[in-house]
Parts: C-alpha cells; structure tokens; sequence
C-alpha cells in the first residue's frame, strides 16, 4: 500500500473521527468540572473510589449491550435479567453460604442461555431484535413474578453479597478500593481484548455491512447471537454487584436497559451497528452517572433522570444523522 | 407529419465527471412506437430517466409538444403527460387495481374518496384499452404479472399520459401474454399515445416499432424505420467501437493448464443445464446482457445462491457449494459487481476490509501478526493508494476499494476467482491496473472468470468467452471473437447468417 503524499494523519488516540472517544472524553471532563465545583471533594479518593464502585453494574450493562448493539441489535431484556438473576439468587442460596459458589456459576450460566435465546431468535427466526428482547423482558418479568408467588423470597449470604459492598480497605493513596470496581475493571479488561480479537472485528463487519460480511465467510448469524450471549453475561455479572449492593427486589434492574443503551449511544455508537468502541460505551455509562450525580448535588428532580436519557438518544441519534445527511 | 409528441435535443448527462450521455436527438410522433436499442450501459435508462424527470440533463432541451420542459421530479413529468412502465412494477399488492391507479390522485367528495367514483373511473379506462374484462375491484396481489402490467399501464393513462415508456416491458412475460401486450400497445398507439419502447429482444422491436434508434457509449448512432433494417444490421450498429485501451498479452502457454473447476448440468432457480471446464493459468470470460444469468452464475459457484441441481468438482475432487464459507473452503473467491452493498464495509477501515475473509474463515487468537503481515504485503502488492491503512474504505475511489477487495481474497490463495464486472465504476487508470492483476493472477495458476458487460474488456481480457442467455450458455466464443459474436448470440434472435 501507499500512502498519499501530503499529511499523514495524527496519531490514532487524537484523532477524533465518528465512533472514537474523545467527543466523550470531552463530555465526562466538563461534568466532572461541574461537579467539583459544586462538591469539591467529589474528586477526592473516597467518594470517587464509591462513586465507580456503584456505577460499575450500568459500566458492565453498557460494555455487554455495546458488543449487541454494535452488531446491528438491540437488547432490551438485560434489565429484566438483572432483576431475574437476583429473585433468582436469593431464593435459591436461601442464606445458605455453601450455596454461595454453585449460584453464581448457575447465574452465569442463566444469563448466557437467555442471551443465547434472545440471539438465535433473532438470527434464526427472523425476529427484530427490538421485538425479540422487548418479549424476554416481558416472559422474565411475569416467570419472577410467578416463580416467587408475588414477594421476593429467600436471602442472599455475605459470601454473595461482598462482591457488590464490601471493599480492600486502607489502600495506599485511595483508602478505600470496592470489590466492585476491581469485577469491573477485569471485565473491562475482558470486553477489550474482545473487541480486538477477531470475533469483534468481525462483529463491526456484520454491524456495518452483514451482506459483504456473510459473502466474506462470516456466519453473521453466529456472530450476532453471540453479541446476545455476551450481553447476558454481562447482565449476570451486573446482578451479582446489584444483588449485593441493595439487595433482594423486584425493582432491582428496573430501567436498566434504558439506562445502558443511553450509555452505549452517548459514548459514540452508532445504533444500527458497525461503529464505535466498548471503551466509548462504558465511559459513557460512567459519564451517564456523572450526570445523574450532578443532577442530584444540583437538586434537581431524580424524576427527570429518564427525561435525560430520552433526551440524549434522541439528540446522540439525530445529531450525526443530520451532519451526515447535510454531507 | 404530425408535430412530435417529445423531442429531445442534444440531450447531455454526466456523473461525477463520466459522459453517460451526449448530445442524443430523439422524437416520438403521436400513436409512434420508437424503439431504442443498444448493449448493456449504452444509455438508455439515463435516457429514459432524463424524459420521466428523475434525471435533470446538462444540456439539451426536452420538449412536449413543441414547448420546452424542465421537470422538477417525476411526480413534475407524470403531471406533463409522461407515464412509465417500469420493468419492476410499482403496485400494492394489498389493494385494489382501483386504488393503485389512483393512488395519490384519489377522486374526492366532501372530503372524502369517492370509492365509487374511482371504481367507475377505472372501468371506463380499462374498456377504453380493451381490458374490460379485469375487475376494477380485484385485489392486486392475486393478479397475475401481465395484469399487473395492465395495472401500471392504466395508472398511466389515468394521470392522462399521452407519452408512455416501456421498459424491458416482455421480460417478465411467458410468451402467449406477449401477444397480449402487442395488443394492447397497438391499442394505445390507435388512440394517439407515443410508445417510448427499450427492449433487448430485436424480435419484439420489429414487431412493435415504427422507428428505431440506436445508442452506443452515449451517444445516438442511427434512427432509421424498422421497415428499411435488418437485426443483422442493428447488431453491427450497436458495436464496432475502435479497441482503444491497452489489455495485457495473455498467457502465450502450449499446453494449457491442469482443469480446474468442472461444472455439469448445474441449474437453479436463475440457471439450467449449465455445463463448464475452467483451467488454471485461463480467464473464461462471461458475456450476455444484464439478468441472462450471467452473475446468477457467479453466485452459484460462489455458494452464495446455490446450485439446487448438477454437480461441481474443483481439482477434480466433488464439492458441495452450499455456501460463501463452503465455496472459500473450496478455494473460490469472488469479486461482486455490487461493491459498496456486498463487497465493502464503508465504515471500516482499509486493513480491516482486506482481513475480513482471513479472520471469518480462520480465526486465531495467536498468529494474528504474522496474518496481518501478510495482508499488508499483499496491500501493497495490488498497489493500493490511501491515506494510511486505517482509513475508513468509503473514502477511497472505487479502484483502490476493489483492490482491498482483491487483496481480501489473495489472502485465502485461492485457486479460482470469480470477477463479477472488475471494473465498474472504475477509472481508466486503476482499470487497466485491475485488468493487469487479473492477467497476472491467471498466469500464476489462478482459474479466472470474468463477467464484463464491456464488450472491449471482455474481448480483451478472456481466453476464451461464454455467452449467457436466458439462464443458459447460449454459446462459446474463441479469443478472436467479435463484438457482434458475443451480442448476437446474447440477443439471440439475430439469424446466424445476420
């Protein structure tokens, strides 16, 4: 290959191009400003240690929906999951500690089945998406219900719940380094090297264009269902953090899904797929919360939190499409 | 002689810098049917867009009778009494011929659609064309392709089209509703309207045609009345361009390669009794006109819609090519005509386009480097031209997209590529580059086939030519075949001793 005489293009983090993360870089900065300005020691080690700690469950949701919606789809379930996974959880550890262990693997294994329903329902019967997940939601929410005649029962032991409020206390430095953030920075881990590796490339291939992607020997169809399986996953592992941190109830995924979609199209990704990094998404996760943190130490209305999300994938969605049009 | 219903002059259209159209004079009389023929990318469905107002032209006048017209879109053209067939019809399905022929034109009452209004409106233009007989309130969907054409016509004649264009109007009819339609477009004729009638098939046009006009490259070759002509004739019209461009020397070897991908009576829904030998070290060129089953070839051999019947051997071993993944296992690559729908990911960047195949069909978690390596040699070997290999593919011209495309597949090294018009939208200097790849891809042991509606490249680049029509080899052609060789066996009704 040769390159073009004339300027060769700056190097690749500064470059700011559709899809990369510097317009929410520049986002998450600003709020950050105008949170301390607020509460000047929101930057200090021990409420931000917290404050990451407790986003870490809506950074997850948003790196599993990102590896979905980057594939051309939408997941609506994984809020449903959560509160599934954790009814689930406490009913069936029972307070038992021994029981601790087997649950979770078992939770991992529930997520992944209901991402792999969602995703050969998709792929394989020609459903949307949209349609697709809107209906496991619903099947979730009413099999809890019914499962649990109507109450949360059961317990969950320290064992499970560590994971979502305990923390390594007297770090040099930061103090104090919740469970939670470190699950999330391992995931985060785990979710790039996934987007490098060539199931996520090809993923964005199938995202961008599924036809050039399945007569290039991608079986898009795989690769979608397997975005539905990482995404449950992800969920599983939400619901762990979630079950600890505040507990056992039907409310404990409510507006979840909305919550990580908002995410994943606020850190750049196109929906409709083939564009974006997972990194985008969970700092847009992260800059999701920021926002609801400054909208709280402002007093204004948690109300207006879904207000909000509408708000920003309407304007994340329209924004582009009007640059692009006007092209 | 009556004054011209349309008269185009010195009609002129390009796109992004290509002449598609120069300086066409054309006119049709009342109750004339003007038949324009000519081969694959001659022009004429600019042309015919340029008259229904979807194209606005760069120069020249179109004028109905007698005043000079600028349409402001189709919907501007319909208005001015311009109506057109399409050869894909634009009808819903779900309602009835009614509600189609007024579609968008509903006749009101108090606000209202006058259902009954439109019902007796309909069935007095279908009397008036002699088609009494369809039921104004039948559900489209039901009826069957020569009734739905009716439909469209009459949907023409309801906004008062006085010029009508018919576009490849026979291609989807069996023959017994050709009759029919010849029928129905004397019809027309009798009653004053103009016939704007494009068609590949010369027989149709000597039957329908008071005149007839030929387009090549753009440009109007003859008019002449279909009484004074010959297909023969039209044939040698329509070719018969000087062999400008260079193409690279074909391989000048004595014993020719080793065969290696045999096709017998492969057929599907597109293709039957198709029966092939391709060597390694040759390029089998495919001829024929657009939808004769020419790229339904590539596509079965690519796995991409299958042979349902007939059997495959690639080096002599059977292969089922069930799918894209079945046909790269076996060694077969191919080159899409439609290279920013299937052939690009337009988002994605230079390297990830050309690793696309390599990571679907092998994909690694170790060893990525040294793949990576290699699709950057090959990159550079096919001479790629960008700003970097990161950058997004759609901003790179439409050569250097199809050499990433080649690159994609050199990747896999297969043994038999399959190019489904290379050089499409291409300009003329990466053409030539993209033919030099193909020829040396050949001479380094590649079994090539190439489809080209470009008669020059064909005849140029090919070893030997198969001619495709009606979903069959209607013929094969040596190298030192002609233009009219290759046209008249695609066309089909010329005489063999045209």
């Amino acid at each position: 290959m040769r390159i073009a005489e004339g300027r060769r293009p700056p190097a690749r983090i500064l470059r700011s191009r559709p899809g990369g993360v510097v317009p929410i870089l520049v986002i998450l900065a600003a709020l950050l400003v105008l949170l301390t300005i607020r509460q000047p020691d929101f930057l200090a080690p021990p409420s931000l240690m917290s404050f990451l700690g407790r986003s870490a469950p809506i950074i997850l949701l948003a790196a599993g929906q990102y590896f979905v919606i980057v594939s051309g789809e939408f997941d609506l379930s994984v809020g449903s999951l959560v509160t599934a996974q954790v009814v689930v959880a406490a009913r069936l550890i029972d307070s038992e500690p021994s029981r601790t262990w087997p649950v979770i693997g078992l939770l991992l294994a529930f997520g992944a089945a209901v991402g792999l329903v969602n995703g050969l329902v998709t792929t394989r019967l020609g459903v949307p998406s949209f349609i697709t997940t809107l209906g496991m939601f619903l099947i979730l929410v009413g099999a809890v219900y019914l499962w649990s005649d109507g109450a949360p029962k059961g317990g969950l032991t320290e064992e499970f719940r560590r994971f979502g409020r305990r923390a390594f206390e007297d770090v040099p430095l930061v103090g104090r380094v919740p469970y939670a953030l470190l699950v999330l920075l391992a995931v985060a881990g785990l979710a790039v090297l996934l987007t490098r590796s060539d199931f996520g490339r090809n993923l964005l291939a199938v995202g961008g264009n599924p036809r050039t992607a399945e007569l290039s020997g991608v079986r898009v169809w795989r690769a979608k269902t397997m975005a539905f399986v990482v995404s449950g996953l992800a969920a599983a592992v939400a619901a762990i953090l979630i079950g600890g941190y505040s507990g056992v109830s039907f409310q404990a995924g409510a507006g979840l899904e909305f919550g990580a979609i908002t995410a994943v199209v606020l850190g750049g990704v196109a929906l409709g797929g083939g564009r974006g990094s997972v990194a985008g998404a969970m700092l847009g996760a992260l800059t999701l919360e920021t926002l609801f943190a400054l909208m709280n130490f402002y007093g204004v209305s948690g109300a207006l939190k879904s207000t909000a999300q509408g708000a920003i994938i309407l304007l994340a969605v329209a924004v582009p499409s009007v640059r692009s049009s006007s092209r | 002689m009556s004054d011209p219903l349309l008269a185009l002059r010195g009609i002129g259209k390009s796109f992004l810098g290509v002449r598609v159209l120069e300086g066409v004079d054309l006119d049709v009389l009342p109750g004339e049917v003007h038949a324009i023929v000519g081969e694959n990318g001659a022009g004429k469905s600019t042309l015919m867009k340029v008259v229904s107002g979807v194209y606005r032209p760069d120069e020249g006048a179109v004028e109905l009778a007698g005043v000079p017209r600028t349409f402001s879109g189709p919907r501007d053209a319909q208005r001015a009494g311009i109506g057109i067939v399409h050869q894909e019809f634009n009808l819903l399905p779900e309602r009835s011929v009614a509600e189609n022929v007024y579609l968008g034109h509903e006749p009101v009452r108090r606000g209202l659609v006058d259902r009954k209004a439109m019902l007796v409106r309909t069935a007095a233009l279908l009397a008036s064309i002699g088609e009494s007989s369809l039921p104004p309130g039948a559900c489209v969907g039901r009826l069957g392709v020569a009734r739905q054409q009716v439909v469209e016509i009459v949907k023409a004649l309801a906004l008062d089209a006085r010029l009508l264009i018919m576009d490849e109007p026979t291609a989807a009819l069996a023959d017994h509703e050709v009759e029919q339609l010849y029928a129905l477009v004397r019809r027309l004729q009798r009653q004053g309207i103009g016939v704007l009638y494009v068609s590949h098939r010369l027989r149709e046009v000597f039957d329908l045609a008071g005149r007839i006009t030929v387009l090549k490259d753009g440009r109007r070759v003859v008019t002449v009345d279909a009484a004074d002509t010959s297909a023969g004739q039209l044939v040698r019209h329509m070719v018969g361009r000087e062999l400008s461009g260079y193409y690279p020397g074909r391989a000048e070897r004595d014993d020719p390669g080793p065969v290696r991908l045999v096709v017998r009576g492969g057929g599907n829904r597109k293709l039957r009794g198709v029966d092939l030998r391709l060597r390694a070290g040759e390029v089998l060129g495919v001829g024929g006109l657009r939808g004769s089953g020419r790229s339904a070839l590539a596509r079965a051999l690519f796995g991409a819609a299958p042979f349902t019947t007939g059997q495959v051997t690639v080096d002599g071993a059977p292969v089922r090519l069930r799918s894209p993944r079945a046909a790269m296992r076996a060694g077969i690559a191919y080159v899409t005509e439609d290279r920013k729908g299937e052939g690009i990911v337009g988002g994605r960047s230079v390297l990830d386009n050309a690793l696309l195949a390599g990571r679907a069909i092998r994909p690694a978690w170790f060893g990525r480097g040294a793949r990576t390596a290699r699709v950057r040699e090959l990159l550079a070997a096919v001479d790629v031209r960008a700003a970097g290999e990161d950058q997004e593919i759609r901003f790179l011209s439409g050569g250097n997209q199809q050499k990433v495309v080649l690159a994609r597949w050199l990747a896999l090294g297969p043994g038999v590529l399959l190019f489904d018009e290379p050089t499409r939208g291409i300009d003329v200097g990466a053409k030539s580059a993209i033919h030099d790849l193909v020829r040396r891809l050949a001479r380094d042991g590649a079994a090539v086939l190439m489809i080209s509606s470009e008669l020059p490249e064909l005849l140029g680049m090919s070893d030997r030519i198969i001619v495709m029509r009606d979903g069959r080899i209607a013929g094969e052609l040596p190298a030192g075949a002609t233009e009219e060789d290759v046209l008249t066996l695609a066309l089909g009704a010329v005489p063999a001793a045209a």
